[in-house]
Order: structure tokens, then C-alpha cells, then sequence
């Protein structure tokens, strides 16, 4: 399984840090991708993931209100909902994606929102992109 | 400029059938303005496409560029190298620069990646509403700045009608009324009384409705000397 | 040269004018024309027969009118400036003119999207007023909008609409004065409910001597039921309906009848209003009560002429 995770460094990264100190089971399927600010993250980032053969991708940012960068998480929420309309088009199940926004001392919420994407890439199945390029 | 909107991606995919090697046409005025056909959108589909094409299995070569401005043939011309070997172009430049490119590359097939829908201004990032009407005859000067052409549903010169309430247009509580804007916006300027002319019927010959419109700035035109020495200089 | 339609006749000798309103069927059988033609024949001067009325397909105005010119009962011929340009205007005028069509009337037309082609094109060649310059000038001049010359001019009255409930209310007078400038000679208003609005746009009319320019005829629509009038106040543009009229309606024991004492209460207070020179009765889905109302209000019998 393989799961890419874009996560800021003030909220989502800590928490993880947190959580990945204390269970280190779901560390080998998941994929930190550490941004500045989830507003970094665009649409041909997430697409490209799903193209190399990511099971599911997730974006972790900050409470909204909370955005070092004022609104970043909400750009980023507004392109997690585009490209899932993407996903769809192209053949992927759009809940493949998802955005999540979380504080830096929640590390229970991060085990959280990875436990969930890996419960929907058990329900719907691997990447079949991933069998191509094997 | 002018507003377009892009197609859903499902309609292009359909559109593409029956072509492997495509190239996006991105191009940086207008459809860059309003978020529909820019360097980063014709990034976004392509991107998509390929996607698509992978998880099918379609074999798609999928290539993207980004013009500066897709009307104008100069530039148009900046896409030779990337045309090479490419059986089908996705325009997501507008009506204008779709059918500038198929005249630079006539043999290649041209889908319209984008609805070409009016000329009109941003109001606010994301939000386009429509301005001109295109009519050939503009009187913004008896209308206070407002084309009645475009702004009133039913293009009336003598406005309102009946249907106009709270400023807002009979057909949707949303659309403002292009004549309570007019109205007001000479009552503002102090010019009410051109509210009290009768503006004769329309000499719709200069608009669309007469034909397709050519326009001629005499003094630009190269003469055909002009253009021998040009040719010679080259 | 003017028509002398019987409609003119009545509004010009200084009477009460009545006009009521005949809504042609989604279907080619005229008979339901003829039905209410005869059973209003005598009850008002001149019928309208509207045309595809919010955009819906219906029986044509021009048809209409000439089935009730067969019937003996004046028409008056509707034409909306959405779906025809002004060559198809004038045409159409020379057309139900050579039959024995006196009385037409210039209207923009609501918007297509209210109908049942929402799909189609709409034309707007020309707005109501510009509909009546082209009109007059076939009338008085005998030319066609462009001054090519007609055989025969047309022998029309012609009338307009304004609504007094529609915004911006101070232009509503002045728009006024723009369609008896381009030609109106009668104006039918949109109905009326809120009385006190309707009595500040006569204030204004009056002011500019308009009441002495043309023939303005109150227009009165009588409610089947509180939701109707709810109907009305939410979801037809350019209407007025005080809450009172809404909570008299709801509150009737008989709302239909309640109805009518509404409708024939306003008439009464009509021909009181000083530059009101008639009535306009639509009595939409309901043209059978017509001839009670017209009798409650007192305004029967009425002398018709009809050459």
C-alpha cells in the first residue's frame, strides 16, 4: 500500500512526528511530503501522485482560521475538491483524496487520518495504475 | 477581454477519441485572466489526460504549450516544434485563437477545450460577468456607461420594462437590471433627461445580426510595395 | 388616418371604457376563442387577445383576433417585440389591418426563460416604444420604417402597457410620457392591487397633463385564492400585492367570491380616479366571470359598434 501524504510543517508535520513516535506501524505505507503551507500543494502535484501509482493521497493542514499564510488551507481545499472532479473523469474513485485540517498537538487526530485513508484504499483496492507499472 | 470557460473533462476526453498524440494549447491573455486556459490549466489537463490514458490503457502522448497569445499568427507560429508528430490540438484558448491556429495548421484536427462565452470583465477573482455587446454601434454616452445591448436581457434602448423590480431583471433575482443601473448611473451624473429621449430602432447592420464583420484600419494596411520590400529585406 | 375602432369610438365620446382579455389555447382549435368571445360579447368595447403570453406557445394573437372578428366582437391585436423583428412587425400589421384589425397593441414581451422555449433565440428588434414609432409612422406617414411607401397605410389605434408597479418607480411616469410621444393612444396598466402606488402614478400623470395625451385603462385581475395572490406578490415580476389584499383573501369564507367584490371594489374606485378613462379586466383562467363583474361594477350594457 502506498500512501503520499502532503502535510505543513506548523500543523499536520508535527502531529505526525507526535504520532509516528508512539506507533510506527502505518510509517512503511505512508509517504511525507512536507510543504510550507498546504496552499503549495497543486492540482498536477496530487495528479502526478496518483500517476506514479499512489493508492490514496492526503493533504493535512492547519484549522481554518489558523493558516500561517491567512488562507492556504483554504486554496488547498478548494483544489482537493476540483481535483477530485478530475479523479473522476479520468477513472479514479475521488475519495481516493482527501483534505483534512488538524492542530500541531493533535497527534491522535493524524493516527486518525491515517487509519482512514488506509480503510479506503482497503475498500476500494489498490492504484490499477500500480500494476501497470510494475 | 473575452470570458471563457472550460468544457468538462469528460466531454474532452470524448472529443479526443480516434487521436494518441495531442498537444494542449495553453495561451496567456484572456482565458489566462479568467482561469479557464492559461500555462496552469493547460497543465492541469494535461496532466488529467494522461492520467486517463494510463488507467485505460489508451496509449495517449500528451504534450502542452503555452502561447502568449493564440489570435495573433506571429505567435501562433511558436508551437511548429511542439506540433511535430501530433495528430490533434486541444485548444484552451478562445473561439478566436481555436480557429487562428487551425488556420496556421489546417491538416490537424482541433477540439475546443474551452466555451468561448462573451466579452466581459472580472468583478471579482473567479466571478466574469458580461460588459459589451459587440454591436458595432456603441452609445455608452446616452446610456451612462452602461451597454443596454449586453446589460438589459432584452437589449431594449428604451428601458426598463415592465419587469424590472428592486434593480433586479425579470428572468433571474440575481441579474441586475441594465436599466436601473443605467437610470441610476444618469441620475448620479445629473443627466436624467437623457432618460426622456426616444432612441429611434437600431441599425443592427454594424452587429453580428448584419453579417460577418470586417474591420479595416486603412492606414495600416501594407501596400503591395510595402510588402515586396519587406519580403526583399527578409 | 386613425381607425375609428369602437374601442376609440368609446374612449374618444369621453365614456368608461372596458376592455377584458381573452387568453387564445396551447392547441389549433378555435373554439375555445369563439366560447369566450361569446359569452363576453356585449360585456366590454375590445378584447385582447394575448400573445404567447410568458413565453408560451399558444394560438396566435393575429389568429385569435380574427376568429373574433368572426364572431362579431372587436379585437385588440397583441405583439410582442420578442419574437419578431420589425419586417415581421409590420407586416403582420398590414396583414390583420387588410382583415379588420383595428386596435394593436405594443408590448416588449416577457422573457423567453419564463416559457416553454427556453432554448429559443429571442429577437428584441425593436423595444415596445420603437415598436410604436415604426407603427405610427405606417399609420400617419404610410411608409415603412425607412420611408419606403406602403399602397394602402394601415387604419390603427394603438395602445401600450405601462406598469406603475415596476421599478424604478420615478422613471415610471416618464416612461409614460415616452410611449404617448412615440404614439400610444391608450394605455392598458398592469393590475392593481396596491391602490395607494397606483394613486401616486395617476399624481405624476396628471402633473404632466398625460391624462389629456392619451387613454389610460386601470388594469384589475380578480384572485381565485389567497395563493394565487401569493403567487402573484412572489413570483410574477412587476407586481404589487399588499399583505391586506393577501390576508383578505385568506380570510374569506368564499375566496372566490371574494375575489370578485375585490375586483369590482377597485373598479368602483376607479372610475373615481381623475385621468382614468376605462377599465382593463383580466380575468386570467377565469374570462367566465367577466360579464358578473362588469355588471356588479355597473358598467353594463355597453354600446358596441362594430363595422
Amino acid at each position: 500500500m502506498k500512501i503520499i501524504g502532503f502535510v505543513c510543517l506548523d500543523s499536520a508535520l508535527a502531529a505526525a512526528e507526535q504520532a509516528g513516535s508512539k506507533d510506527k506501524e502505518f510509517s512503511s505505507a505512508v509517504t511525507l511530503v512536507e510543504v510550507p503551507c498546504t496552499g503549495r500543494v497543486d492540482v498536477v502535484h496530487i495528479l502526478r501522485a496518483f500517476r506514479e501509482g499512489a493508492d490514496a493521497v492526503f493533504i493535512a493542514g492547519c484549522l481554518e482560521g489558523n493558516c500561517r499564510f491567512q488562507y492556504g488551507n483554504i486554496e488547498a481545499k478548494k483544489r482537493v475538491i476540483l481535483t477530485k472532479s478530475l479523479l473522476q473523469s479520468a477513472g479514479l474513485e475521488p475519495d481516493r483524496l482527501e483534505m483534512f485540517n488538524l492542530a500541531s498537538n493533535q497527534e491522535w487526530r493524524f493516527a486518525e487520518i491515517v487509519q482512514e485513508m488506509v480503510s479506503r484504499v482497503e475498500k476500494l483496492g489498490p492504484n490499477p495504475l500500480e500494476k501497470v507499472n510494475k | 477581454m473575452i470570458i471563457a470557460e472550460q468544457k468538462p473533462l469528460n466531454d474532452i476526453i470524448q472529443m479526443l477519441e480516434g487521436h494518441q498524440r495531442v498537444l494542449v494549447v495553453g495561451c496567456r491573455s484572456c482565458v489566462a485572466v479568467c482561469l479557464a486556459g492559461g500555462e496552469k490549466e493547460a497543465g492541469i489537463l494535461a496532466e488529467s489526460l494522461r492520467l486517463h490514458s494510463e488507467l485505460k490503457g489508451k496509449g495517449w502522448d500528451i504534450e502542452e504549450i503555452t502561447l502568449e497569445r493564440a489570435c495573433e499568427k506571429e505567435w501562433v507560429r511558436e508551437m511548429e516544434g511542439a506540433m511535430e508528430g501530433k495528430n490533434a490540438i486541444i485548444s484552451l484558448a478562445c473561439g478566436v485563437g481555436a480557429q487562428v491556429i487551425h488556420d496556421i495548421y489546417p491538416g490537424v484536427f482541433v477540439i475546443p477545450g474551452v466555451n468561448t462565452i462573451s466579452m466581459g470583465a472580472p468583478e471579482e477573482q473567479g466571478i466574469y460577468m458580461e460588459k459589451c455587446g459587440g454591436c458595432g454601434d456603441c452609445v455608452l454616452h446616452l446610456t451612462g456607461g452602461i451597454c443596454p445591448v449586453a446589460r438589459c436581457s432584452k437589449s431594449l434602448l428604451n428601458g426598463p420594462c415592465g419587469g424590472s423590480q428592486n434593480g433586479k431583471c425579470e428572468i433571474d433575482p440575481e441579474t441586475p437590471c441594465g436599466w436601473d443601473l443605467i437610470y441610476r448611473s444618469l441620475k448620479e451624473q445629473g443627466r436624467l433627461d437623457l432618460m426622456d429621449v426616444v432612441i429611434a430602432p437600431k441599425n443592427w447592420r454594424p452587429s453580428r445580426s448584419g453579417g460577418l464583420r470586417k474591420t479595416v484600419r486603412r492606414e495600416a494596411v501594407q501596400t503591395e510595395e510595402e510588402k515586396k520590400i519587406r519580403e526583399a529585406g527578409q | 388616418m386613425k381607425a375609428s375602432s369602437n374601442l376609440q369610438q368609446v374612449l374618444d365620446s369621453g365614456q368608461f371604457a372596458v376592455t377584458a382579455e381573452i387568453g387564445p389555447p396551447k392547441g389549433a382549435n378555435p373554439e375555445v376563442v369563439r366560447k369566450h368571445a361569446r359569452n363576453m360579447k356585449g360585456y366590454a368595447d375590445a378584447f385582447n387577445l394575448t400573445d404567447n403570453q410568458t413565453a408560451v406557445v399558444r394560438l396566435s394573437s393575429w389568429a385569435a383576433s380574427l376568429v373574433c372578428l368572426q364572431e362579431g366582437v372587436e379585437p385588440v391585436m397583441q405583439m410582442a417585440c420578442r419574437d419578431r423583428n420589425r419586417i415581421a412587425i409590420q407586416s403582420d400589421v398590414l396583414g390583420a389591418s387588410a382583415l379588420g384589425v383595428k386596435n394593436m397593441l405594443c408590448l416588449t414581451g416577457d422573457h423567453q426563460i419564463f416559457g416553454n422555449q427556453k432554448e429559443a433565440k429571442n429577437v428584441y428588434d425593436l423595444d415596445s416604444i420603437q415598436e410604436l414609432m415604426v407603427l405610427r409612422m405606417m399609420r400617419d406617414e404610410g411608409k415603412t420604417w425607412g420611408g419606403d411607401p406602403l399602397e394602402t397605410a394601415p387604419k390603427i389605434y394603438l395602445g401600450a402597457v405601462e406598469n406603475p408597479f415596476g421599478d424604478p418607480f420615478e422613471f415610471r411616469v416618464p416612461r409614460l410620457a415616452k410611449k404617448v410621444a412615440a404614439g400610444a393612444d391608450f394605455i392598458q396598466t398592469q393590475s392593481i392591487y396596491d391602490m395607494d402606488r397606483f394613486e401616486r402614478f395617476m399624481d405624476g400623470v396628471r402633473d404632466r397633463g398625460l391624462d389629456r395625451k392619451v387613454h389610460i385603462l386601470a388594469g384589475v385581475l380578480p384572485l381565485k385564492s389567497a395563493k394565487v395572490a401569493q403567487y402573484m406578490k412572489n413570483k410574477v415580476s412587476g407586481m404589487s400585492v399588499p399583505d391586506a389584499v393577501i390576508d383578505r383573501m385568506k380570510n374569506a369564507v368564499d375566496p372566490k367570491a371574494e375575489g370578485i367584490k375585490l375586483c369590482v371594489e377597485t373598479i368602483e374606485h376607479l372610475k373615481t380616479v381623475k385621468g382614468v378613462h376605462g377599465v382593463h379586466i383580466m380575468a386570467v383562467a377565469w374570462e367566465e366571470k367577466v360579464p358578473e363583474i362588469v355588471r356588479e361594477a355597473g358598467l353594463f350594457p355597453r354600446e358596441i359598434s362594430i363595422e
